[in-house]
């Protein structure tokens, strides 16, 4: 690796240096390709972040595709009942590799204000792994260029060797996820005990 | 390339068909798939072709750019003719009106404003009506204005947002959309400056409104509504006489007067098949008696009609957004005397309800004394007005039922509720 001074120094002689890992995650962080996919009321605000105003074509993701197969980042944009978790994990697993996920919105993330709900899933994160997570009800669309951005930059940071690489360089990590069936009571299985850690809440004394 | 496998394709697209069973890498677990094909070819009374068991079932949705939502309609198909449509509805139930029931009355407000979710104010409107009808409370003159204010600021918002869909329903990808949004976003300036948020507003209380508007609010909505039929013009250069929407919007998806009246349509949908019914002239609430405006009424029931409708409204509204601008007193805008916390209203029940956007909106509440509603119900317009996409559908084919279905102007969210 050079340093950073250097490399600087060598690019105002118009000498350019990198790597292949850093062109690699250049290239796939500029061209994020969302899933044309609206669940609620925060898909609104995922257009509105897709129209002139906010431009999301700034940041190389205005590419909305309609099929899971053409498309590398999910925006889980809006409430995920229990009839239809199934079916958003079922297009996470129909994306190709590698995929990412945004949870946007409190419903996405927590089930939000429906949370009380017996029929509202309590976040996407049981059952997909979610990248970044934009609160708000809905987020504003900058919020949801600024959940991008940070989407970005932690892509920017993967490493395509060693045993920090991302998920989908594993071989061992799955990159499909159990499809949860509509049981009788609630979603079977309620979560993806593999996937979801959440952190135990502690009172302070 | 058969049909058959034309049909798979379009499945898989819309991310029904059957996944694979194994992961590529042919390690990962995933449950077998649902048993029993999700389509199949099923002969159907009614047609050579169908007796010889030559049809095919489609389920469009619930992913699917242009269902509005999570909606899923099963389509079987005769060639390229829809026999038979089935909407399917459910899959955004977010129990609604149980968690309304489990809070205050105050509570219910943010509620209201994820129902419809681009409508937030005439949804609280309806909600705050039916509860100061149930406790009989009366709000102020200026919260009256305010009210008819922002409830046709919010039909402007959705008409115009509605025909941008509509259009990318029909393959005009991004331009009358953008346009519309270009708009929305002036008026979504407007809320949040007024009310603090751009979509999800929580203005209304029962009594009156949460905050009094500015002058400068008022004299920059006066410009954004003395400016919107510009935007009106150049929308209706760009649409109205658009022979391609012309010849994908007129004849298609008619719906007679008689079975909208039977079926309960209301709304756009109902007055574009010749209906003049609108609930801010036949029964009027709030201040609605004191502005001239004229109710558009369509002849043939066609999307076009639906279409045009909804541009001639936006007209209308402006037109009483400028006479509720001049004539805007000043005073306060809650009733003090209404309270909001430790509320208990009387026994008793109440209906109310307003011309929303896409028809009549209700909220049905019946009082037990107690700071909860005993029982609250929502009449959303939209579930009402999509029970009969079968009869608008039959016959045409899955573009037109498309298109039929964004004329509807659904939101999911409140059609699950
Ligand atoms: S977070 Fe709020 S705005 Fe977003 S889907 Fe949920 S209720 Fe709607």
């Amino acid at each position: 690796m050079v340093e950073e001074g250097l490399r600087n120094e060598l690019s105002r002689q118009n000498i350019f240096l990198t790597s292949i890992q850093e062109l690699y995650n250049w290239g796939r962080r500029n061209s994020l390709w969302p899933l044309n996919f609206g669940l609620a009321c925060c898909a609104i605000e995922m257009i509105a972040a897709s129209m002139a105003r906010f431009d999301i074509a700034r940041f190389g993701a205005e590419v909305f595709r309609p099929s899971p197969r053409q498309a590398d980042l999910m925006i889980v944009a809006g409430t995920v009942t229990k009839k239809m978790a199934p079916m958003v994990v079922r297009l996470y697993n129909q994306m190709p590799e590698p995929k990412y996920v945004i949870a946007m919105g409190a419903c996405a993330i927590s089930g939000g204000p429906f949370k009380r709900g017996y029929n509202v899933l309590k976040g996407i994160d049981r059952y997909i792994p979610v990248d970044v997570y934009i609160p708000g009800c809905p987020p504003r669309p900058e919020a949801l260029l600024h959940g991008l951005i940070t989407l970005q930059r932690k892509i920017a940071g993967e490493r395509l060797t060693g045993p920090e690489r991302p998920r989908h360089l594993r071989e061992l990590e799955p990159s499909e996820y159990p499809i949860p069936a509509y049981g009788p009571y609630d979603l079977d299985p309620p979560k993806n005990t593999e996937l979801w850690h959440p952190k135990p809440f502690v009172r302070d004394a | 390339m058969s049909r058959q496998t034309e049909g798979q394709q379009f499945a898989s697209a819309l991310g029904m068909g059957n996944a694979s069973p194994e992961g590529p890498r042919g390690d990962s677990p995933v449950l077998p798939p649902p048993a029993g094909p999700l389509y199949e070819a099923k002969p159907k009374p009614g047609s050579a072709r169908a007796a010889e068991g030559e049809t095919l079932e489609v389920a469009v949705g619930p992913h699917h750019p242009s269902t509005h939502g999570v909606f899923r309609m099963d389509v079987v198909l005769d060639g390229e003719r829809i026999i038979s449509l089935k909407p399917r509805f459910g899959y955004l139930h977010r129990n609604h009106e149980k968690l309304c029931e489990g809070g205050t009355y105050l509570m219910a407000i943010p509620y209201t404003d994820r129902l419809d979710y681009f409508c937030s104010l005439t949804n609280n409107w309806a909600y705050v009506l039916a509860v100061e009808k149930l406790a009989g409370v009366e709000a102020p003159e200026r919260a009256e204005y305010l009210r008819v204010i922002t409830a046709e600021l919010t039909r402007l918002l959705n008409h115009s947002c509605l025909v941008g869909f509509l259009l990318q329903d029909m393959g005009a990808m991004g331009t009358p959309l953008m346009y519309a949004f270009r708009e929305r976003e002036k008026l979504v300036d407007l809320f949040e400056e007024l009310t603090g948020a751009r979509m999800m507003c929580n203005y209304m209380r029962f009594g009156g409104c949460r905050t009094d508007a500015s002058a400068g609010w008022l004299e920059r909505t006066r410009r954004v509504v003395d400016d919107f039929p510009r935007f009106l013009d150049e929308f209706e250069d760009l649409l109205t006489s658009n022979e391609i929407l012309l010849a994908r919007t007129q004849g298609v998806g008619k719906l007679s007067a008689e079975l909208a009246i039977n079926a309960g349509v209301t709304g756009p949908m109902l007055r574009a098949s010749g209906v003049a019914y609108d609930i801010r002239k036949a029964a009027p609430y709030g201040i609605y008696e004191r502005f001239a405006f004229r109710v558009p009424v369509g002849e043939h029931g066609d999307v076009y009609d639906r279409y045009m409708i909804r541009m001639l409204e936006m007209r209308e509204s402006v037109r009483i957004l400028k006479q509720a601008l001049k004539e805007i007193p000043e005073g306060p805008v809650l009733n003090p005397k209404a309270r909001r916390r430790n509320f208990r209203p009387p026994v008793g029940e109440a209906y109310g309800r307003l011309e929303a956007p896409k028809g009549e909106l209700g909220f049905y509440l019946i009082s037990d004394g107690s700071p909860r509603p005993y029982r609250f119900r929502i009449r959303a317009p939209s579930f009402i007005n999509l029970t009969i996409l079968e009869d608008m559908c039959l016959g045409h084919t899955l573009q037109d039922a498309v298109i039929i279905l964004g004329s509807v102007d659904i939101v999911m969210g409140e059609v699950d509720r």
